[in-house]
């Protein structure tokens, strides 16, 4: 875990493309889940941050 | 002998273009080459991409030409995020999804792993177990509204005669409750086959010795299934399960043709409902704006696809 916080903090590829991931499938699930409409309603919001985010910070560096 | 070829490849060129390239630089010749696919992934990719984000937001309908479209800014992502019809096609996308991902995983994973066993007529069988996937989304489409027939139906009869039912009392396709679990049931016959590659090509990576150290350490079958058979493929499962799922959020030809988006809208797709309000309500606009979502949440997708592949070439 300080390892990723670390990564995060030192602008690291790994860790923050993780980050990106976790925020697209939230999305996808925030989507397509049946338990909330506000949820579907921010969803597209989130998959678009994530997968802004996925492009922007796979030009980071790698880890060392 | 590549001296002579080039020297024929150069004797063969015409003279105007002989003159007009020599004295171009590796550089220049390589734009030369690349410069017409790059015009026409301007011209067929990404120039309609730009001009579906500028039509998401205005109220253009193709039908009327003439009209000038108004700019109304956010207002279609608007009505799309909180109409509650499309949270409901949202939800029966995500049935199909999660059940078609289900089922392939479990039985390609199954059959991959019978398969990768030495008996014989292994080929024949990986053959014919190939070939649902060869076929085209439309034929499987109509061959399975025969099957799913009540009256004359195969699959009706089957099920009638390992349930004690009459194969007349229950319709797949025209029933509320079965329809969505029919275009499951189809999407898995046809594309079950693919998964099973993908593990195959998992499990027959794993190199002997790995096993063979595990036997020596006197572990069990099981423990090696779940120690090193499982972690080994997990990659290719994964690449397997985006793969199919990104195929499967835009699915469309087989479930048109298997049920056309009903009975009312039990199994009206996202991309069936985006063709409707494209081209038979002709809101332009508004579906300019559901497709750029859509197109959204697949590159989304492709990206997590991306990484997972990546992580596979590092094995």
């Amino acid at each position: 875990m300080s390892n990723f916080v670390n990564g995060l903090l030192r602008f690291r590829r790994g860790p923050w493309e993780m980050l990106a991931t976790i925020i697209i499938a939230l999305g996808v699930f925030m989507l397509m889940q049946p338990f909330v409409i506000w949820a579907f309603t921010y969803s597209f919001i989130t998959t678009l941050v994530g997968t802004v985010m996925f492009i922007i910070v796979s030009h980071f560096p790698e880890d060392d | 002998m590549s001296d002579k070829t080039v020297d024929r490849v150069a004797a063969a060129t015409p003279a105007p273009v002989a003159r007009k390239i020599k004295g171009l630089s590796d550089r220049a010749i390589a734009w030369i080459f690349v410069a017409p696919t790059i015009f026409l992934l301007l011209a067929i990719n990404i120039f309609p991409l730009i001009w579906t984000i500028r039509l998401s937001f205005t109220n253009y309908k193709a039908n009327r030409i003439n009209r000038e479209p108004e700019f109304i800014g956010l207002r279609n992502y608007e009505r799309i995020l909180t109409d509650s019809d499309i949270w409901l096609n949202m939800q029966a996308t995500a049935h199909f999804l999660f059940w078609t991902i289900f089922f392939q995983v479990l039985i390609g994973f199954t059959l991959a792993w019978l398969i990768n066993k030495k008996f014989k007529g292994n080929d024949l069988w990986t053959t014919i177990i190939v070939l649902p996937m060869m076929l085209s989304p439309a034929v499987v489409g109509n061959f399975w509204k025969f099957l799913y027939q009540p009256q004359i139906g195969l699959f009706n009869y089957i099920v009638g005669f390992f349930t004690g039912k009459d194969p007349s009392s229950f319709e797949m396709l025209g029933s509320v409750n079965l329809a969505p679990w029919s275009i499951v049931i189809v999407d898995t016959w046809m594309w079950t086959p693919f998964v099973m590659l993908i593990c195959l090509a998992g499990l027959r990576s794993i190199p002997d010795y790995i096993y063979e150290a595990a036997e020596i350490d006197r572990a069990s079958k099981i423990r090696q299934f779940f120690t090193i058979t499982i972690p080994m493929v997990l990659p290719f499962l994964m690449l397997a399960v985006l793969f199919r799922g990104i195929e499967n959020f835009k699915m469309f030809d087989l479930v048109v043709q298997l049920t056309g988006g009903g009975p009312g809208s039990t199994t009206e797709l996202t991309s069936i409902n985006l063709k409707r309000e494209a081209f038979e309500k002709w809101r332009t606009g508004y579906a300019s704006a559901y497709a750029i979502i859509l197109f959204v949440t697949v590159f989304g997708l492709a990206s997590i696809y991306v990484k997972a592949l990546n992580k596979v070439k590092e094995r």
